[in-house]
């Protein structure tokens, strides 16, 4: 007798469709934009060691390169968790909530299953 | 009055007040969700608020700030690198980790691998990380009670240390989360405030021109326009190729290591779902952004106004810049007593801000204790939830009590480089555990453990060597010399090879599970099955 291998609850619903369209959404747009935010900190850090001089550029006053540079650090912050909290109630939120409403409807894992 | 005795005051007020709240969330603190995760019943707001409360320590208050009033524009690159952190925990921890974990950041890496192997690493790994930032964190406040209430005896000092670690513990043993989390809340709220303040009296001074405030600031601290960019403090010309790679290295970690710290991870337990989490962390962001933003004007404010030289005189480190800046404004804008009041709430506010800091780290470290160590390795998942909250809370004690032991042995040394060593093994071990547990199908145990110890190991082993323990005269032991690197910040080596670890461990191991692997992804992104909120 052969034993066959039951796919699970989860397993099913990973190989749906709805599913594998989530996981697209959410990687296709985290991980790209954590490689870029990544990027562009470390250009900062790394200009801030080995290009002083242009850092230290006055633009209007003593306002220099360095510190709107770092300013943009902290724009560029805000605006990127906006977007991800944008992206994730427009494009995540309500497959996640559909594949989760129908799994609880049909009963397949329990409150609180683990 | 004197400055001193009003601080004094606006403390024991604090304290009144968190006691208190202690005493109210111990009533409401009875199952292990209560304890570890306060009933999983925080708004995004409030969650946000303590992220803000947990993570703005004294080092970044009053440490940020006195680095800019000393070393000018070097202060704010450190803090950008803990701002831009939190887009790691955003975009690829929070959500995904308050789907499939219940109490430890061990819940999620213990999810499909073999559970004892990976929750002891997990478990040693958040003691290590959370006792070291609470050394530096309790010795900085026996150190800062000297300085700002005038108590200059070693006595004093150890006093203060014995205060604080009794009343953590207190906190964490009947307070649990719940407790925790608001006295956190209550911290941010008054920091923010506070520093708001200061600023605001700040730029009014200067007519809102912050040229005008950079020019003073650049004049007064005797170093000219080299102030207001990098390199007085890290990577100077002086250390050469080195520094700047050591500079890099700083960076690498503080931006890797806020996701991995086991202190902020257990945060996201505390909301009811994956969104509050993602809510929380987005407030967080607001808050602690702001809060970096004011504290450039008060380094920069403390420079032009006080002066770098009275900085550095008052202490070496600068310390004091934030609380000697609030004396000055108060005193030029309302007189003598408003520079008095304003000195003591700064004062009170720092105190403040370590009591809600250390307290966060010991029910991390009390919380891996007793669910990772005793329940699920001593006891292979046999102790009830009762015996895990009572272990808990006698672990809170425990720890509490060695944290303050360490710190007394430790006050007379330069521990200040324990912060960044946390923040190094945070990024060295617990992110790529945790990362390849989120995303890698074919992760498992042998990679897990392998990620953990190599990065924990590879960090802490560099920094033993490194001249921040030995052959500087900032050294830890300024007296010896066995350093053989010429590194202070050992992440730009640790981070990769923690990484590396991960994946040797995992490709060299033949254990592969597709349906655990399967259930931790659908939980992850679609929070099913995930732990509820249990009371309002």
């Amino acid at each position: 007798m052969t034993v066959q291998h039951d796919p699970s609850v989860y397993e099913r619903i990973q190989a749906g469709e709805q599913f594998q369209e989530l996981r697209r959404r959410y990687r296709s747009w985290a991980f790209p934009m954590t490689i870029a935010f990544l990027v562009w900190y470390l250009l900062y850090v790394v200009l801030s060691g080995f290009a002083r001089d242009f850092m230290g550029t006055k633009l209007f006053g003593n306002i220099n390169v360095a510190l709107v540079f770092g300013v943009l650090q902290f724009v560029s912050t805000f605006l990127i968790a906006w977007a991800y909290s944008r992206h994730a109630e427009a494009k995540l939120d309500p497959i996640a909530d559909d594949l989760r409403g129908a799994a609880e409807t049909r009963d397949e894992v329990g409150e609180g299953a683990k | 009055m004197s400055h001193q005795a009003l601080s004094t005051i606006l403390f024991l007020v604090f304290v009144a007040l968190t006691l208190g709240i202690t005493f109210w969330a111990s009533r409401n603190t009875k199952s292990a969700a209560d304890f570890y995760a306060g009933g999983r019943s925080f708004s995004g707001l409030q969650n946000g608020l303590a992220i803000g409360g947990d993570y703005m320590s004294a080092a970044s208050f009053l440490g940020i700030a006195g680095i800019i009033a000393l070393s000018g524009y070097d202060g704010f690159l450190y803090s950008i690198g803990f701002l831009v952190a939190w887009l790691v925990a955003l975009l690829l921890v929070a959500e995904l980790m308050r789907n499939s974990g219940k109490y430890t950041m061990a819940d999620v890496l213990a999810f499909r691998m073999s559970p004892r192997p990976v929750r002891t690493a997990a478990g040693v790994s958040t003691i290590v990380v959370s006792i070291f930032y609470l050394l530096a964190q309790m010795v900085g406040a026996g150190a800062l009670v000297g300085l700002l209430l005038g108590i200059h005896s070693e006595a004093g000092k150890i006093w203060t240390i014995i205060a604080v670690g009794l009343l953590m513990i207190i906190y964490v043993v009947f307070g649990g989360m719940k407790g925790t989390t608001w006295v956190q809340i209550v911290k941010a709220v008054l920091l923010m405030t506070g520093a708001a303040l200061v600023t605001l009296l700040v730029l009014g001074k200067f007519g809102f021109n912050l040229s005008g405030l950079l020019g003073d600031a650049a004049a007064q601290s005797g170093k000219g326009d080299a102030f207001l960019n990098a390199g007085l403090k890290y990577g100077t010309e002086a250390q050469g190729i080195w520094g700047k790679i050591d500079l890099i290295s700083l960076g690498l970690a503080l931006v890797l290591g806020t996701a991995g710290l086991p202190h902020v991870l257990i945060r996201f337990y505390t909301v009811p779902t994956a969104r509050d989490a993602r809510k929380s962390v987005l407030w967080g962001i607001g808050i602690i952004g702001t809060f970096y933003l004011l504290t450039l004007v008060l380094g920069f404010g403390a420079a032009a106004l006080v002066g770098s030289k009275t900085i550095a005189e008052a202490d070496k480190a600068g310390n004091t810049a934030a609380p000697l800046l609030a004396q000055k404004v108060g005193q030029d804008i309302f007189g003598e007593v408003g520079g008095t009041v304003l000195l003591a709430i700064i004062a009170a506010v720092a105190f403040a801000t370590i009591l809600a800091v250390v307290a966060g780290l010991t029910l991390a470290s009390s919380s891996s204790f007793a669910h990772d160590l005793y329940a699920h390795v001593f006891k292979r998942g046999g102790a009830t939830e009762r015996q895990e909250v009572v272990v808990a809370r006698i672990a809170a004690f425990v720890i509490g009590a060695v944290a303050i032991a360490l710190s007394i042995f430790a006050q007379s040394l330069n521990v200040a480089f324990l912060v960044s060593l946390a923040f190094a093994v945070a990024a060295s071990g617990n992110l790529p555990a945790i990362l390849y547990s989120l995303f890698w199908k074919r992760f498992n145990t042998a990679g897990a453990v392998a990620a953990i110890y190599g990065g924990l190991v590879s960090a802490v082993v560099l920094v033993i060597f490194s001249p921040v323990v030995s052959g500087a005269p900032t050294a830890m032991f300024p007296d010896a010399d066995f350093h053989l690197i010429p590194l202070s910040n050992p992440g730009i080596f640790s981070i990769p090879i923690g990484f590396l670890c991960g994946y040797l461990g995992t490709v060299l191991s033949k254990e592969y599970n597709a349906s655990k692997y399967a259930e931790i992804e659908v939980r992850s992104l679609t929070g099913l099955g995930a732990e509820k909120a249990t009371s309002h």
